[in-house]
């Protein structure tokens, strides 16, 4: 066989995707839950990528490096909500952050 | 070759994705997910996406990464303690999310069928003149407000981390 099915690009999108929502649900550490964000976004990038080739354009590599750009903004205003919280509460554990249910 | 190399950074990337899940220290799981987006820089290489592999490599494995590493690093993160999420989240959530996988495979089985191979060449129209022609012509819009929202991320980080809101 030479070459690689599409759909086994695309598998591996869902499997990373799935992980990353491992890591959103399970995790408790307020960083490995952001990192998980990251990591479900580098797999719908993936996504972008393979259907830019199989469709023959260019289009799904511009979407893909808008998610980057919109993934750096995420970073940089989300970690430094992680800094004034841990600041305010000194904790790192999103179970210990719940001052707007009470 | 092309489904070497595919197999070998595929399992690459699922085994550091799953020790990005696994890992109890923040900065064990920050690595493994510098090993996941450098291998789907590679990937992005077989399909023939220069310009977003070098773009993977530089923002996210340099830029996003060095930062989160950075925060980790001044707030002196230790090992989560071992107890996890409620019962409920993990009694629920591990069916659902296999559930979830199973469908989606399924999905792409029944929709894609396996017609279109991916060979590495076969597609040479992600090079950056051919990004940037798009990026300034097509999505010029789009490429503007993007500034904007950079401009809004950094003010927004700057207010966020001052030294004490009076």
């Amino acid at each position: 066989m030479n070459g690689v099915p599409l759909t086994w690009y695309l598998i591996l999108s869902a499997v990373l995707f799935s992980l990353g929502i491992a890591g959103f649900l399970f995790r408790k550490n307020i960083i490995t839950v952001f990192m998980s964000i990251e990591l479900m976004l580098n797999a719908v990038n993936l996504t972008f990528v393979a259907f830019s080739f199989q469709l023959k354009q260019v289009n799904g590599h511009l979407f893909a490096f808008f998610v980057m750009v919109v993934a750096a903004a995420e970073a940089a205003v989300g970690l430094a909500i992680i800094l004034t919280v841990f600041k305010n509460l000194s904790t790192l554990n999103i179970d210990e952050v719940n001052s707007m249910k009470n | 070759m092309d489904v070497i190399l595919f197999l070998i950074f595929a399992i690459i990337a699922v085994v550091c994705g799953i020790n990005v899940v696994v890992q109890t220290h923040p900065i064990s799981s920050a690595l493994s997910l510098i090993g996941v987006m450098g291998s789907l820089a590679v990937l992005y290489l077989l399909l023939g996406a220069e310009f977003i592999a070098m773009a993977q490599i530089i923002v996210y494995a340099g830029a996003i990464m060095v930062l989160f590493i950075f925060v980790i690093m001044l707030l002196n993160a230790g090992a989560e303690a071992k107890r996890g999420r409620s019962l409920m989240a993990q009694l629920l959530g591990m069916p659902l999310l296999v559930a979830f996988l199973a469908l989606v495979s399924y999905f792409i089985q029944r929709l894609y069928p396996s017609t279109t191979l991916v060979q590495f060449g076969a597609f040479k129209g992600g090079t950056a003149q051919n990004v940037g022609r798009a990026l300034f012509t097509q999505y010029l819009l789009p490429f503007e407000v993007t500034s904007v929202l950079i401009l809004i991320a950094i003010l927004g980080a700057i207010v966020l981390a001052r030294k004490e809101l009076e």
